[in-house]
């Protein structure tokens, strides 16, 4: 379904991504996994047009993606961003409604906000609560129904767990799953790894702008190297 | 105090809402700062004189032909600037309202630095109350539609607004222009009411002036707008008695709000009939100032 090439990208003199060459099927749950600097986040801005790429291809259903925000959107690729980035000063709704905002199908978006509720009831109770005053696992609530809100086919997932309480990170990777129950497909970009792995069907591991490692999650996380490098480091880290 | 003075007054009043309207759809709802918008109003205060004096079109047409050309500087000057980040974009503006300026202090056709006097008056307060009823109008029908809540969103978060799909340099293009229509307009206005027109009138302190009455009312509200506008052109007649010492006591005022109300008059809520009603309806109780941005 996405299908990257050879993918550098450059910011000033810094080689950020060099060569990754990734593929997402439809349907699955592929996760990228890696330390803080190796270009996960890159990755997932080239995709959706945010960061420009030097060289390389990207396409989607097999034919080459725009490189501007709003056309990548258009072909059915939506982004939920690191640090939930929610229009704070509006409603729960309006930023729900914002989501909508390239479509047009007003059944199809009331379809979409009823799933959305479902899937976050927690949002329905604070409707029409300015988005702000919401706490910090709400947020990545509405940041994620928000993206739904696009009826997007391939879901870019930033970084969903960052600051949540550990209840929360829960709630929020088995929503991932509920989305892919929906149809949709989904490339994570994680630090959790071990809660990525745990969730995905296929990872990459990201190292310094190269792909290191690839697999079955299933098999990365019984990898001895990646125990090491990245469970390991998730137990000291996150205690 | 007689009536023409106190129509002059309004009709100044109406001329800065019509202006402070347009830069209320830039500052307060897209998030661009503005320091040079006293130079789109000289555009339009010049073009709208020249094609209503020299070429003589009739009146209303010289208006709207002040109000696009404005808008169409805008448009250059956009594609040039828009792409830079919020401070940077901020400078830039502040430079072009000093070069138009200046261009027009050496352009001898429209008088320099002289001015151009003998402009016949056209403008009275009925000229003026329409234009910024239809100026209100249109920004509260904008602001409320689909692209209004796609501007609101690229103030709030530029990046977010990107992965929603919504073309963020595309609406500040449109922002920008309309907001340089609304400073053409008024400026065209201007001129016909003072009946002389001088680059002086556009210089840095009027782009000041009307960046404060837009904080001033409250980020992102019209209505607050509004009330920043006619307060703050009617605060230095009110205080003409104190000579010299108004300025001091009008800086005081807005600095004494600012402290006070760091979110402005207003504080991004509107004014609204189902507001006034509810407060009517049970006085005392629940505020019922409505949201703006709904």
């Amino acid at each position: 379904m996405l299908e990257i090439k050879d993918l550098h990208v450059y910011y000033g003199g810094i080689h950020a991504l060099k060569g990754v060459s990734i593929s997402v099927e439809k349907g699955e749950i592929v996760t990228i996994i890696g330390a803080n600097g190796a270009g996960k986040s890159t990755l997932l801005n080239a995709i959706s047009g945010i960061v420009k790429y030097r060289e390389g291809s990207i396409s989607f259903k097999g034919e080459p993606l725009p490189k501007l925000p709003h056309l990548v959107v258009k072909r059915g690729i939506v982004q939920v961003p690191e640090g939930r980035l929610i229009f704070a000063n509006l409603t729960v709704k309006d930023n729900l409604m914002l989501g909508a905002y390239l479509r047009s199908d007003v059944n199809g978006i009331k379809r979409d906000l009823e799933m959305v509720y479902e899937l976050f009831p927690r949002l329905k109770e604070r409707e029409k609560q300015m988005a702000g005053t919401l706490s910090g696992g709400e947020q990545q609530m509405l940041a994620i129904g928000r993206g739904l809100m696009g009826n997007p086919e391939l879901v870019l997932m930033d970084e969903p767990s960052l600051g949540l309480a550990p209840l929360m990170v829960q709630t929020i990777f088995k929503v991932i799953k509920d989305i892919k129950s929906m149809g949709k497909t989904i490339l994570l970009v994680e630090q959790n790894a071990y809660k990525a792995l745990a969730t995905a069907d296929r990872a990459y591991v990201l190292e310094q702008g190269r792909i290191v490692k690839s697999g079955r999650a299933q098999d990365l996380l019984d990898d001895p190297g990646i125990k090491e490098s990245y469970l390991g480091v998730k137990v000291n880290n996150r205690g | 105090m007689d009536w023409f003075y106190i129509e002059g007054v309004l009709i100044l009043a109406g001329i800065n809402i019509i202006a402070v309207l347009g830069l209320s759809l830039l500052t307060g709802f897209t998030g661009l700062f503005s320091f040079g918008h006293a130079g789109f109003m000289a555009v339009g205060a010049y073009t709208c004189v020249y094609f209503g004096e020299r070429l003589g079109l009739p009146f209303i047409a010289a208006v709207i032909a002040g109000g696009l050309s404005a808008g169409l500087v805008s448009l250059f000057i956009g594609r040039l600037t828009l792409k830079l980040k919020g401070d940077y974009f901020c400078i830039a503006t502040l430079g072009f309202g000093e070069a138009i300026r200046l261009l027009l202090d050496n352009l001898q056709i429209f008088g320099g630095a002289r001015g151009w006097p003998g402009i016949p008056p056209k403008v009275d307060l009925t000229t003026v109350v329409i234009f910024s009823l239809l100026g209100i109008i249109f920004l509260v029908f904008l602001i409320n539609s689909r692209h209004g809540r796609a501007m609101i969103a690229v103030r709030e978060e530029e990046l977010a607004a990107k992965v929603m799909g919504i073309d963020v340099y595309r609406y500040k293009v449109i922002s920008l222009f309309i907001s340089a229509v609304y400073a053409g307009v008024a400026g065209g206005l201007l001129g016909y009411y003072l009946t002389f027109l001088q680059p002086k009138l556009f210089g840095l302190q009027k782009s000041t002036e009307y960046t404060i009455m837009v904080i001033f009312g409250g980020i992102g509200s019209i209505s607050g707008s509004v009330l920043a506008a006619f307060f703050l052109t009617v605060l230095p007649e009110i205080l003409r008695s104190f000579a010299v010492w108004r300025f001091v006591i009008y800086g005081a005022a807005v600095i004494f709000i600012m402290i006070a109300r760091p979110q402005g008059l207003m504080g991004g809520k509107e004014i609204t009939l189902k507001g006034i009603t509810s407060i009517l309806k049970k006085p005392g109780k629940n505020r019922a100032i409505r949201s703006g941005e709904v």
